[in-house]
């Protein structure tokens, strides 16, 4: 079955419920195909959508000057979408965009509401990992989704007024009020009632080192029965202060949306910039990025690996694995320039070329860490103590992982094999052939087990990129960018799909850029997968699924 | 139990095997801190670290310094669960607008004397996100800041001879509440 099979079934569908869907110009965003739809059709076309049984890879919304499909494209179009669309000729309009997958096709649907009535039917309800999507949707830029079950605030604390909307052109980069913020002390958390039960509320200042956030849970005992996240206070503005850099400029804050993926979103928002500028990296960069990519999931699967047995108590594993990826680093450093090859990855290629003497060194070091990972990695199996706090621990179901829309090692450990280098594969990938873990268990020690089987991949993989690595150039300038010229990346980081959506402005500059984290999927499963389960093991919990914070809050 | 034994034993103590270029200056940084740390704070230093915006990019290399190449509680330094513990604020990211308060009160509820060290390009000037809407930029745009640690992020060494400047003769600790001391 090709990529595309389902979408004849689909546009069917659409039809069969009279809900007017129209083709537009497929090469804007590949490797998507588009669909232009009515605003009143939102909602039903989702329902559509989840009814065959597609993936929501995300939705955003493009608030500033010049959104929707730009005029020097809109003569491809038929008549009545550039009319609906065209942004230059009617500025007040708000575009809004979703993404969909199945079977590594991808689709993304495109409306646009007015910005004086920015009302759009929320496609939560079929969707229930678009929910905070949305709701930061609505923070950001005011699109009002109606029908959410939700309507809280997301991403919004108290740095900016309810009717403010960063994201709009009228709102300044600088904010509008210099004073202090506020705690977002009065934020309506769900509660729970009952004899016995009480709350646990934890962060945003954690008492580890990792990122802030705010946990609330309801437990009754040991037994956690409820837990209600609450994220946003890393927000940065990312979106934002986006808007007028040149592709280095994005390039170097794209390497900052997250620091544990740092390579995967350079790369996603550089895969991006060169789509919308139909512009290839060499095949010697393309190459390099994988290789770099790789070693950040290795670097990264190592580290938690590590952290999740240390969360229950296991010293041993979280020493062994922090050697190993301390020495990953040190390689990387030496090899890449940067411990955590940042800004390695640059708008057209990459930023430094690997020596000739490079290639055995690695190899040596894939060697090195298949022979310690190994016999590690049979221990951290089979060892009864770690059994016994792993498995059953921290439970998600295939349905339920799959409502989500989760990718990744979580999706992968709930039975959801997706992996964009293998179903939707992109240069090196294409010429290359991933194996991708899959369990069914969706436990912790099924999280566990799909990280192990992923470094191994993941080293075969780096052996075959070292054996193949074409010669020739690492960069290519990037062409200019035609004027609102949009472009879609898709690349698999080591939390699973990373989306970037980037939209030039007329000068070259960026407009628009939504680095969508597969953690907006994650962080709602472990809500779900914490249930039932003790408060002493929400660490491990968590950690098996790791969420990024950074990521998220943007 | 035998696979762990041998493991470890064939592993060995990594601590100590000191071959890589780095590893002299890690012993002689670790030693000046160590010799600080008892002059002037009774043999530990309890460092509180503090997320008030960061990529995690910092994080993940303050995370390095307890792996067992660095294993920085050998000089007496060690990271502590609360500010109330804690003689030193770690501090990394600019400060989103939305970790404010939480970082005014963090700061508020370690005793003082206390050391705040600023660690990462972004805690020390903002780095890429600077001031905006969201964002107040360097640390020391919101609680008063002993030490500075550029870099991004900066590598386990680099945040070694940061907190040995920190605790050095020469850089006194933040006794003044100035007008920082609430929120």
């Amino acid at each position: 079955m090709s990529r595309r099979d389902w979408l004849p079934d689909f546009l069917a569908r659409l039809a069969a419920e009279h809900l007017l869907a129209r083709a537009a110009d497929e090469a804007l965003l590949a490797p998507a195909l588009r669909l232009v739809l009515d605003p009143e059709d939102w909602g039903a076309a989702a329902k559509v959508a989840a009814h065959i049984g597609l993936r929501h890879a995300g939705v955003w919304a493009d608030a500033s000057e010049g959104a929707g499909v730009p005029a020097s494209f809109a003569a491809n179009l038929v008549a009545g979408v550039a009319a609906d669309l065209d942004g230059e000729h009617d500025p007040q309009r708000i575009a809004v965009y979703a993404c969909l997958e199945h079977l590594g096709g991808y689709l993304v649907l495109e409306t646009a509401v007015p910005l004086e009535r920015p009302v759009l039917p929320s496609q939560t309800p079929h969707y229930p990992g678009l929910d905070r999507l949305e709701r930061h949707c609505h923070d950001l830029t005011g699109v009002v989704f109606q029908g959410h079950p939700d309507p809280r605030r997301w991403t919004r604390h108290q740095a900016w007024e309810e009717d403010a909307f960063p994201l709009r052109t009228d709102f300044p980069t600088a904010g509008r009020s210099g004073g202090r913020v506020p705690a977002d002390a009065d934020y309506p958390f769900l509660t729970v009632q009952g004899s016995g039960v009480y709350e646990i509320p934890v962060g945003p200042v954690h008492a580890g080192i990792i990122e802030p956030g705010h946990f609330r849970f309801q437990a009754m005992g040991e037994e956690v029965l409820r837990l209600e996240e609450r994220l946003g206070y890393v927000h940065k503005g990312i979106e934002k202060i986006a808007e007028g850099r040149d592709p280095e400029g994005l390039a170097r804050l794209a390497a900052r949306v997250c620091g544990d993926s740092t390579v995967a979103h350079t790369w996603a928002a550089c895969q991006a910039m060169e789509r919308a500028t139909a512009c290839a990296a060499p095949p010697r960069a393309d190459w390099l990025r994988a290789l770099m990519a790789e070693r950040e999931r290795v670097a990264n699967h190592l580290g938690d690996i590590g952290a999740i047995c240390n969360d229950v108590g296991f010293s041993f594993a979280h020493m062994q694995c922090a050697r190993l990826r301390e020495l990953w680093q040190r390689r990387s450093r030496e090899l890449f320039g940067h411990r955590l090859m940042m800004d390695a990855i640059c708008p057209g290629g990459v930023a430094a070329d690997l020596s000739a003497d490079a290639s055995a060194l690695l190899q040596a070091d894939h060697m090195a860490l298949r022979a310690a990972a190994i016999p590690l990695f049979d221990v951290i199996d089979d060892h009864p103590s770690l059994n016994d706090r792993l498995i059953t621990t921290g439970h998600l179901s295939t349905a339920q992982a799959r409502n989500l829309g989760c990718t990744g090692s979580v999706g992968k450990a709930s039975g959801l094999a997706f992996d964009v280098r293998r179903d939707c594969p992109y240069p090196p990938y294409d010429m290359l052939e991933v194996v991708v873990p899959q369990e069914s268990d969706g436990d912790v020690a099924a999280r566990v087990r799909v990280r192990m089987t992923e470094i191994q991949e993941s080293l075969i993989l780096m052996d075959r990129l070292i054996r193949t690595l074409p010669t020739g150039k690492i960069r290519v300038p990037l062409r200019p960018a035609p004027p609102g010229a949009v472009g879609l990346g898709l690349v698999d980081g080591w939390r699973g799909e990373i989306m970037t959506f980037v939209r030039f402005d007329t000068d070259g500059g960026i407009a628009r850029f939504f680095p969508r984290d597969p953690s907006w999927f994650t962080w709602p499963a472990l809500e779900q997968l914490i249930m039932g389960n003790i408060v002493p093991d929400f660490p491990v919990c968590n950690k098996s699924v790791n969420g990024s914070y950074s990521g998220e809050d943007l | 139990m035998f696979r762990i034994l041998k493991q470890s034993l064939k592993t060995g103590v990594v601590t100590e095997a000191a071959p890589a270029t780095d590893d002299a200056e890690l012993e002689r940084l670790g030693i000046e801190l160590r010799r600080h740390v008892h002059a002037r704070l009774g043999r530990s230093l309890a460092i509180r670290q503090v997320d008030a915006g960061s990529c995690n990019g910092c994080e993940l290399e303050i995370h390095a310094l307890n792996n067992p190449y660095y294993d920085l509680e050998r000089f007496g330094l060690h990271f502590v669960a609360s500010p109330r513990h804690a003689d030193a604020l770690l501090v990394t990211g600019p400060v989103s607008r939305h970790m404010e308060t939480a970082l005014r009160r963090t700061w508020a509820a370690t005793p003082i004397p206390k050391l705040i060290i600023a660690a990462g390009t972004c805690a020390c000037d903002g780095g890429e996100f600077g001031v905006s809407y969201a964002s107040r930029g360097a640390v020391e745009n919101v609680i008063p800041v002993d030490v500075k640690i550029p870099g991004c992020p900066p590598a386990p060494l680099e945040l070694l001879r940061g907190l040995l400047a920190a605790i050095a003769p020469g850089a006194a600790p933040s006794a003044d509440p100035g007008d920082h001391q609430n929120d």
